[in-house]
């Protein structure tokens, strides 16, 4: 897979307790607060439990990239973030998701809302085939039956956001599925950012873009890092490192590590850790 | 011969079979178009669409009423079967993983195999019999008996073929269920879905067994509801069964329109959906 970018160090010393390194310690300097936080979150896909039990911290305006080999339950845990894991039949979630400190699992809350807040962004480009540019840009506001007010501007600014405006400005009325592969990934960010969410999820959001279309992406993953908690599940070390602040690793349901991006894949405390990222498995 | 040589032999041999197949299958549909089209053309005339059949002996005569009976039994028909299979359809595809969805599709799936006649007499003992008369609604009510299993069963055959990523996107901007699937899944299924209707719609037109029990048949002007109707096929059958040289040809007229009449539902429908391109 990828070149090591640990090369390889001797680790003596035994994994540590705790894998959130992320908790503020009383001499580090002051975080960002928590917008995010899962508590023993456990999810299973018809009887076999692919997450065991994870608890992890998003802070506030910061891009958290998730990796791990495949079937680790990356996938699974970003779409626990925004209630979509069970709309598959046969699924199951226990544990708890707090949004702001308020428990997203809690009962009688409606998913359609929690989801309302937290846009998602998946691995193929998915815009509507029978809506038009615009119209896929404000499909979240229309369906939900809020008003639109100053859908125009809307429009604008939501394409702008996604650096897709300067391209499609005259082609607003075309089929959103007339765009190329990367174009529509970005018609795919801007309709989530159409809504205002609090958080941003992004399920491998390159994996079916060239290069230069990846290139276009990361830097927007950037940009978009500054104003919005984003998290982006990826297998692409170097793209966890180009884009992200932090980086969560996961192996086999479990997050075995949790760190600054920098630190997680230069210096990882975990065996585990280091195995996948120096490419002795996944 | 060497290996390349014989493959190219094997692509020609296998290619020459399959075409040959084709021809074979399309032979039978082009030379009944064919022979209707040349037995029939020299039957038509503008009356030919717009007077009632005239007696034996009288020359002249069409088969309007026919025309406009088979169009109101199709109307019955679709305003029955429609609304019901598409629905179902969507409960099939979106809600139908439980028992009760098996058993409706294992039903479907009976019902699509039950011979057009068994329709016919079942219509005719459940409204025939109550109602004591032949009637335009018996007979609208069997062509959807008809028509009903294979709407429902391929509007949800399309449905699936909605890809789970859209209803997924529409679930993840925080559209509630019924709006995804409502303004999202059945927009973009909807060529497909009109196409399984007209198909369904061009079967029942050329239906005849079952309105024999149930819209019978009528030489007059009609669109009463309560009241036997004349049909296309029904009158096709009379004329072709009739010992009349002249009836003959009407009858051939006859299958002439009743094919145009399929084909335009046809090719009517792909052009509306084709040109049903604005978006939103």
């Amino acid at each position: 897979m990828s070149p090591p970018l640990a090369l390889s160090r001797s680790v003596s010393q035994p994994p540590p307790r705790q894998p959130d390194r992320l908790t503020p310690s009383p001499t580090a300097p002051p975080r960002p607060p928590e917008k995010l936080r899962t508590l023993g979150l456990r999810a299973w896909h018809g009887k076999t439990e692919v997450l065991k039990g994870v608890s992890l911290q998003l802070l506030e305006r910061r891009v958290t990239a998730i990796i791990g080999p495949s079937g680790c339950g990356k996938s699974t845990f970003l779409r626990c973030l925004n209630r979509l894991h069970e709309v598959v039949p046969g699924t199951r979630v226990e544990g708890k998701v707090l949004l702001g400190g308020v428990d997203i699992y809690e009962r009688g809350t409606d998913p359609a809302r929690v989801r309302g807040r937290v846009g998602m962004v998946f691995q193929k480009p998915n815009p509507f085939p029978t809506l038009s540019i615009r119209g896929n840009v404000l499909a979240g506001l229309r369906l939900q039956r809020s008003s639109v007010r100053d859908a125009d501007e809307l429009v604008e600014r939501s394409l702008r956001q996604a650096a897709l405006w300067h391209e499609v400005k005259d082609l607003l009325g075309r089929s959103g599925s007339s765009l190329s592969g990367g174009q529509q990934q970005r018609l795919c960010i801007a309709r989530a950012l159409a809504l205002r969410p609090e958080v941003l999820l992004m399920d491998e959001p390159c994996s079916a873009l060239d290069p230069i279309a990846t290139a276009h992406i990361e830097e927007l993953i950037r940009e978009l890092g500054e104003s919005y908690t984003t998290v982006v599940v990826t297998h692409n070390l170097q793209q966890a490192a180009r884009v992200s602040h932090d980086t969560a690793f996961f192996y086999l349901g479990e997050l075995i590590e949790h760190a600054e991006t920098d630190a997680l894949l230069t210096k990882p405390r975990h065996q585990k850790t280091e195995d996948y990222i120096t490419g002795r498995f996944g | 011969m060497d290996r390349f040589a014989k493959r190219a032999l094997v692509d020609l041999v296998m290619r020459s079979a399959c075409t040959l197949a084709t021809a074979l299958a399309l032979a039978p549909l082009v030379s009944v178009l064919a022979y209707v089209g040349a037995q029939g053309l020299g039957g038509l005339s503008w009356g030919f669409f717009t007077e009632l059949p005239a007696p034996v002996g009288e020359s002249g005569g069409g088969v309007g009423n026919a025309l406009l009976g088979s169009l109101v039994l199709l109307g019955l028909a679709g305003c029955f079967a429609i609304p019901i299979g598409v629905l179902a359809g969507v409960y099939l595809a979106e809600f139908g993983i439980g028992p009760f969805g098996r058993l409706a599709r294992f039903c479907a799936d009976v019902a699509t195999g039950v011979p057009s006649i068994i329709v016919g007499v079942f219509v005719y003992s459940l409204v025939v019999l109550s109602m004591r008369r032949f009637s335009a609604l018996a007979g609208g009510l069997a062509l959807g008996i008809l028509m009903l299993p294979t709407i429902t069963r391929t509007t949800e055959e399309i449905l699936r073929l909605v890809p789970d990523s859209l209803r997924e996107a529409g679930l993840a901007l925080g559209v509630p269920e019924r709006r995804v699937i409502l303004r999202i899944v059945v927009p973009t299924a909807a060529p497909g879905v009109a196409t399984a209707v007209t198909l369904a719609l061009a079967r029942a037109a050329g239906e005849t067994a079952p309105l024999l029990f149930t819209a019978l048949n009528s030489r007059f002007w009609s669109t009463r509801l309560d009241q036997p109707i004349g049909s296309l096929p029904v009158q096709l059958y009379s004329y072709a069964l009739s010992p009349y040289e002249p009836w003959h040809r009407q009858a051939w007229a006859t299958a002439l329109v009743l094919v145009a009449l399929v084909l335009t539902l046809n090719l009517g429908v792909r052009a509306l959906t084709a040109s049903r391109k604005e978006l939103r």
